[in-house]
């Protein structure tokens, strides 16, 4: 659930605060409290740097390392997304985070029937490598890393980020691609799925494999809860619903021989922030320790680094609200100290107009501002950690971790994530949380300011990024030109590779680029799986 | 007996943010009415197909990617093809207030921006449902 609950006497005194995570708050924290949760100071907390890492990844925290800013950004033509891509840039943005159309994502080029009228809507459309040449050009990609946000067809994405790379002349092993390529979330919560869920994993493996052996910076996986708890989940459940998620593609790999310390150090997490702060905070120091320990415990990882629960914290669009979405711009700000105060290596925040529509270049370029001034300004980079040792705090991180175990124990008892996905059991739990937390928002059980307690009447009306049909018309156009002009033989003889070691079992990075590089499109690629791989089908959740 | 209020709830298109659809699929069956929820990536051909299969009296879109004109369009013109323009039709999701009048044009009869009440999409449906075709 979203907000704390809060109950109140008739004159207005909190009686009692109830945490989405099911954690009770008292009024007031002592050392009697870390004593009854048992809180341990080297076991527990350690130095920052050091095993277990509540604390910070890094001994000194922002001081030796700011966060990387990584706002969502991408629509119309790969053209419109290189000039966004240049601006955010410009203004000081250190990663991109490249958003795709629903084709895209869905693995349809843009001239299929399904996707008339989405084609670059919600982000960019590619169909080739053609786009990607034109969406990174002139950007340095062993300088600026960039975050691929797409799932079903990553292990495309991937390829084509390769052939792009050497296309403008970068190093392989020295570009660094963060796919997000995380199936299991997108059939809990975002729903870009395509292939059937077995050979889908498979294909994750494939990427994670190809990543150890020929890209090593490229992190071929982020895990993504953020999106699980868009969909309803609890903060401890996001926290223990990604790690289950992560075990599931471990095991994976694991079972092609490889051990973990080959790997895991190349996982990164994407992970919400929105709702209680203090319940954001707590979440993500009992994360870092809970991950660290199920590495170490679990897989028996040994190199400290490989420990670290790598992470995009981003300001999560639930906690946004379409009624006076200036509010959002607020909002945004505590999402953004929440994560400052967390550790987060990374962020990005949604924008206040996103309730409505992608950003406007103006509301984009706030987000960033919204992170530059909480590093650059008041002081987020002055001291690693400032919340530890507070009596509340690393009690609540101690009841944040049992809750976070609790999950993940349930989820193991079921027979793992995988099973628990397949048959719709983490669906049907989030999406009923997600109606109850509406229903107590419209008793009154929850606040939300400006939608249930001081609401104002009226509408309110912001600038919305425009949508201009003539950029479908654009990429169609440039996709006909494409598909007459390239070299027709050797992109079929692609093609026929990449369905033979598909049907084979084989890895199939080392075709998909080869696919890329003779300009098959993404839609020849998706068909090739699909045919061989099967469709997904949802389990019942009603 | 009565018959239930029978509801297709429908994601047309390739979207998959469907936390809303499920929210209003969940809060008109707590509201004691039949439910059909008919998965995600559906076109408008198999919504109208499920429709009239389902013989649902009304016809629940979720539409978050501005797509929702060209989506009605289609499904007025397809709804009147099968006979069965008399079902009500509401949509739900990212829906600009600019776009109310078209909608309604193309017989949508229910608009539920993000943020609506779920008690005001509950009493809309059984105020509207088999007055419809009137």
């Amino acid at each position: 659930m979203d907000v704390a609950r809060y109950t109140r006497d008739k004159n207005d005194r909190i009686l009692d605060v109830e945490l989405s995570s099911g954690i009770h708050v008292k009024p007031s924290y002592g050392p009697a409290d870390l004593e009854a949760v048992g809180f341990d100071y080297a076991r527990d907390l350690g130095e920052p740097g050091e095993y277990p890492f509540t604390r910070n990844l890094f001994a000194e925290g922002y001081r030796s390392r700011e966060w990387t800013t990584r706002q969502y950004t991408g629509f119309g033509t790969p053209r419109e997304t290189n000039e966004r891509f240049k601006l955010m840039i410009d203004h000081g943005q250190t990663g991109l985070n490249v958003a795709f159309d629903l084709p895209t994502q869905m693995g349809l080029d843009s001239d299929h029937p399904m996707a008339e009228g989405e084609v670059g809507r919600v982000g960019m459309a590619v169909d080739s490598l053609r786009d990607f040449e034109v969406a990174f050009d002139g950007i340095d990609l062993h300088k600026v890393g960039a975050g691929l946000t797409i799932n079903a067809v990553a292990s495309i994405m991937l390829a084509m980020y390769q052939a792009v790379g050497e296309k403008l002349g970068f190093d392989r092993t020295k570009i660094s691609a963060t796919p997000q390529n995380d199936i299991l979330k997108e059939v809990i919560g975002r729903g870009a799925w395509i292939y059937a869920l077995d050979p889908a994993v498979k294909l994750i493996g494939d990427t994670i494999e190809y990543a150890i052996e020929a890209m090593p910076r490229t992190n071929p996986v982020s895990i993504c809860g953020y999106h699980i708890r868009e969909s309803g989940a609890t903060p401890a459940q996001e926290m223990a619903y990604a790690f289950g998620i992560a075990n599931a593609y471990i095991d994976e790999v694991v079972r092609r021989g490889y051990h973990p310390d080959q790997f895991v150090g190349r996982f990164s997490f994407n992970l919400n922030i929105f709702g209680n702060l203090w319940e954001q905070v707590a979440k993500f120091r009992a994360g870092r320790k809970v991950w660290a320990q199920n590495l170490k415990e679990k897989y028996g990882v040994k190199d400290p680094r490989n420990l670290w629960l790598r992470g995009l914290f981003a300001g999560g669009g639930s906690g946004l609200t379409k009624a006076e979405p200036e509010n959002n711009i607020i909002r945004g700000a505590y999402y953004a100290l929440a994560a400052a105060l967390s550790g987060a290596q990374t962020t990005a925040l949604c924008s206040f107009d996103e309730a409505y529509t992608i950003p406007t270049p103006r509301s984009a370029l706030l987000s960033l501002r919204t992170c530059q001034i909480l590093m650059e300004e008041v002081g987020m980079r002055d001291t690693v950690d400032p919340l530890a040792g507070s009596y509340f705090v690393e009690t609540l991180t101690k009841q944040m971790e049992e809750k976070i175990r609790e999950e993940m124990e349930d989820i193991e008892a079921r027979g793992g994530m995988l099973a628990c996905v397949k048959d719709g059991y983490v669906q049907r739990k989030v999406s009923r949380q997600a109606f109850e937390f509406e229903a107590a928002l419209e008793r009154g059980e929850l606040v939300k300011v400006g939608v249930n307690k001081y609401a104002t009447e009226g509408q309110h009306e912001v600038d919305l990024h425009e949508y201009n049909e003539a950029w479908a018309e654009e990429k169609l156009a440039d996709l006909r030109d494409l598909r007459r002009t390239r070299d027709a033989a050797a992109a079929a003889a692609a093609l026929k590779g990449l369905e033979q070691a598909a049907r084979e079992g084989k890895n199939v990075m080392a075709p998909l680029v080869e696919c890329c590089r003779a300009y098959a499109t993404v839609g020849e690629m998706a068909d090739v799986f699909r045919q061989v791989y099967g469709e997904f089908q949802e389990p019942k959740i009603f | 007996m009565i018959r239930r209020i029978k509801v297709l709830v429908a994601k047309p298109g390739l979207d998959g943010h469907d936390r809303g659809a499920k929210v209003v699929a969940h809060a008109l069956k707590e509201a004691g009415m039949e439910v059909v929820y008919t998965g995600l990536h559906q076109s408008v051909e198999a919504v109208v197909q499920a429709a009239v299969q389902e013989d649902a009296d009304v016809i629940g879109l979720s539409i978050l990617t501005g797509g929702h004109l060209a989506i009605c369009r289609k499904l007025r013109k397809l709804l009147a093809e099968k006979g069965a323009a008399d079902k009500l039709v509401c949509v739900g999701g990212v829906i600009p207030s600019r776009d109310f009048e078209a909608l309604r044009a193309l017989g949508v009869k229910g608009i539920f921006p993000g943020g609506t009440p779920l008690r005001e999409t509950i009493e809309f449906i059984r105020e509207n449902v088999g007055r419809t075709g009137a």
